[in-house]
């Protein structure tokens, strides 16, 4: 049955939010309004739980190819719907990276056989080795609009500067990982006082706010699009903030765990809290949070990144870099938001992504639209968030094959009742249908 | 959790009155040096591993010399040499270890938090951290600990054990050099804190960071400036590949700048203990003569290490009973 209503939620538009049921039926919504007549459709229930425009994940390492023990483009789908998303952005750090059209081609192919819409964030240099640009053009001209070296980001002034440069005429955005190389040379977690404590490898915050003024620099001079990727420092979204007044086209994403967990969260050496840029200090964590409920984020992205059990069994200086985002970045965003945000939740989760990856416009890669607004003629990308459900996160209960999540154990508040994928509904009640 | 029936991962966690208990058992084990059989039923039909991840022979042997000592079995595997690859998580070393039945796991591992993480991995297992990273050393800072007060102690022709902490209190310690990358270091530095001594650190800026303040010490550098102030000074070893890195221009010039000349020692007090962890860079961080001289507590720290690390294993492993 494709016909659905969605009842008696709070449809949570732009700017408001009021009570309201959704009718949706071929893919699309039909009707928005009170105490709609179903005709016959398939009641869902939606009582105390707000109606949005399904989460954009504009950071999510999916691991196809060559990384498919940690992660499938089919398990991290199933892990998006179950976090509310109806879209992800599959990031180029896989083997081969996706620096080709036939690569990303596969992807794209993979990602229409799962439950939700894959998009491709592209390499910027061939095999991300931050040297020769990768086909760009090509890249573009098959819809693709982000691209990254993300892994690593393009350490080269000289590449970076012609790679803005190239792109700016094709209209696409570029992604980077800041975070200088050099200084974060040896480096496994913040470079401060727990780092010297646990005798481990600092990565300064400095390394990051040097790589993103430099690149703010370098796009005041060549003009073009860029992206400045999980954004750990208050200092980094001040930079970003003022080029962005200045009249540059810069935009900016955090994750969700850069803003509830801290440099402390490394003490145990449990390798599950190792990630890139490292978590950091109390103080960097407070003002982050304290920018996105100011309103001043422009994005919550997850950088969800998956790795084997096998690989976190490590010494933390070995254990590779990374956690899971997917299936918590909603609670965790709602929880820094003070609990009652419905407006600036689906913003920074749906409508600000979805526009940074151009997905609000249906037909790029041949995919739905994505982070528009809830009323008729929209596709059905919707998800169902029921902002007052308390529930513990359990790493053996999760869609993603991997359990590398610092989160389990923790209650959180907030949860995704139903997600609607171009009107199926792929989760309902929270269980992967 | 205590050290009693526990692990011995680092010093930062470690109470004052668990320190104490390690001194107090260890001067009771250094009279079973003196004897003709110098072998303590403790821990009879106990196995110990030593697992080294990374080379140490002077490690390894004090605490293998120490479980035998304790009649323990014990199972020694120089895992650096071995034919694990850095490729096998240590997740399953530890577990193709514990097959074998272990009461205990010495650890030494390059990587910092191996022992932590061991101790997770195999929770019934006693852990004893013989170094991990640049982390902790906790016996070494225990055997430094020891050293100091069995010096004092003898000057006052008093025991240790009578003397408690009351030794250590506003007792002035110096420490010399990288304390950035020094295991050895940071549990010096927690064990004296904890028995109430003034610390002092110093180094080049690279090398003595001044966030190290946040742990209670005062961070200087300009040893001249300090060198008489100390009661003990504690040198450290300074790793070669530091000299050629970004960290100091040369060994040279950090020798010239800290380390513990000739010169230098004619101004230090003939009462103030030195002290070295060891293995000594001779012309380094302490010249080839001030290595011999009578202040020099050196070789006492190496013949400590025995005794102490039997506490360890004695307290950790037994809980103290079985004696």
């Amino acid at each position: 049955m494709s016909r659905r209503v969605l009842r008696g939620g709070i449809v949570v538009g732009p700017s408001t939010s009021q009570r309201g049921d959704v009718l949706i039926d071929e893919g699309r919504i039909m009707a928005v309004g009170e105490n709609l007549d179903s005709g016959g459709a398939e009641e869902v229930d939606c009582t105390g739980a707000w109606i949005g425009p399904a989460f954009v994940d504009l950071h999510t390492h999916l691991r196809e190819p060559g990384g498919d023990a940690a992660e499938t483009i089919t398990s991290g789908a199933r892990a998006g719907v179950v976090g509310g998303y109806s879209a992800l952005v599959a990031m180029p750090n896989t083997d081969p990276a996706l620096d080709s059209v036939p690569v990303v081609r596969d992807v794209l192919e993979r990602g229409r056989a799962s439950v939700l819409d894959v998009a491709v964030c592209a390499a910027i240099t061939v095999g991300r080795r931050g040297e020769r640009l990768a086909p760009l053009g090509d890249l573009a001209a098959l819809g693709v609009h982000l691209f990254s070296d993300d892994g690593t980001g393009v350490a080269n002034p000289q590449v970076m500067r012609r790679a803005l440069e190239y792109a700016r005429p094709l209209g696409v955005r570029l992604a980077q990982h800041c975070e200088d190389a050099d200084l974060c040379e040896g480096g496994v977690m913040n470079e401060g006082e727990w780092s010297l404590r646990l005798g481990l490898g600092g990565r300064p915050v400095a390394a990051e706010e040097i790589m993103v003024a430099r690149d703010l620099d370098l796009l005041r001079w060549t003009g073009g699009r860029l992206h400045l990727l999980h954004l750990s420092s208050a200092r980094s979204v001040s930079l970003a903030l003022a080029a962005r007044a200045e009249g540059l086209d810069v935009t900016f994403e955090v994750t969700p765990h850069h803003l509830v967990l801290d440099e402390s969260a490394c003490a145990d050496y449990d390798p599950v809290t190792k990630v890139h840029p490292p978590l950091r200090g109390r103080h960097d964590v407070d003002a982050l949070g304290e920018l996105l409920r100011d309103g001043r984020i422009d994005a919550v992205a997850t950088d969800h990144a998956p790795h084997t059990p096998e690989s976190k069994d490590r010494p933390f200086d070995e254990a590779p870099a990374g956690l899971l985002g997917l299936e918590h970045a909603a609670a965790l965003t709602h929880e820094v938001l003070g609990g009652d945000r419905p407006v600036d939740l689906f913003r920074l989760l749906s409508r600000t992504p979805a526009r940074i990856a151009r997905l609000h416009e249906r037909g790029l890669l041949g995919l739905s639209a994505h982070g528009g607004d809830v009323v008729a003629g929209e596709d059905a990308n919707l998800v169902v968030f029921d902002p007052s459900e308390t529930w513990i996160v359990d790493r053996a209960r999760l869609q993603s094959r991997a359990n590398n999540t610092p989160y389990h154990g923790r209650t959180l508040t907030g949860r995704v009742r139903h997600t609607l994928v171009r009107g199926e509904l792929r989760v309902r009640e929270g269980d992967l249908q | 959790m205590s050290l009693r029936g526990g692990h011995l991962l680092s010093l930062d966690t470690v109470s004052v009155e668990e320190i104490l208990d390690v001194l107090d058992t260890a001067e009771s084990f250094v009279e079973v040096h003196q004897r003709t059989i110098r072998k303590v039923p403790a821990l009879t039909g106990r196995v110990v591993a030593s697992l080294f991840f990374e080379e140490s022979t002077r490690t390894r042997l004090s605490f293998e010399t120490a479980a035998k000592r304790l009649s323990a079995d014990v199972i020694s595997l120089a895992v650096a040499s071995s034919s694990v690859k850095k490729g096998e998580s240590l997740r399953d070393t530890i577990a193709t270890v514990e097959a074998l039945g272990l009461d205990a796991v010495v650890l030494r591992h390059r990587s910092s938090g191996a022992a932590e993480q061991v101790a997770r991995f195999v929770p019934h297992v006693h852990v004893v951290n013989a170094g991990d990273g640049q982390h902790q050393h906790p016996t070494q800072g225990l055997l430094d600990a020891f050293t100091v007060r069995q010096v004092l102690a003898e000057r006052r022709g008093v025991t240790g054990r009578e003397t408690g902490a009351e030794l250590f209190r506003g007792l002035r310690v110096l420490i010399v050099g990288d304390v950035r990358h020094s295991r050895v270091a940071r549990s010096d530095i927690a064990v004296y804190r904890r028995l109430g001594a003034e610390i002092r650190v110093v180094g080049p800026g690279t090398l003595a960071p001044d966030a190290l303040a946040k742990w209670g010490v005062t961070v200087s550098h300009d040893l001249d400036e300090v060198l008489e102030w100390a009661d003990v000074i504690g040198l450290l070893r300074i790793q070669s590949e530091r000299g050629s890195g970004s960290f100091v221009p040369s060994l040279e010039e950090f020798s010239r700048h800290f380390g513990l000349s000739t010169e230098r020692l004619a101004r230090v007090s003939p009462d103030t203990l030195i002290m070295h962890p060891g293995p000594m860079n001779r012309g380094v961080e302490i010249d080839h003569a001030v290595a011999d001289a009578p202040q020099s507590v050196v070789t006492r720290q190496v013949a400590n290490g025995v005794p102490v690390r039997m506490a360890v294993l004695y307290l950790t492993v037994a809980g103290g009973e079985g004696r």
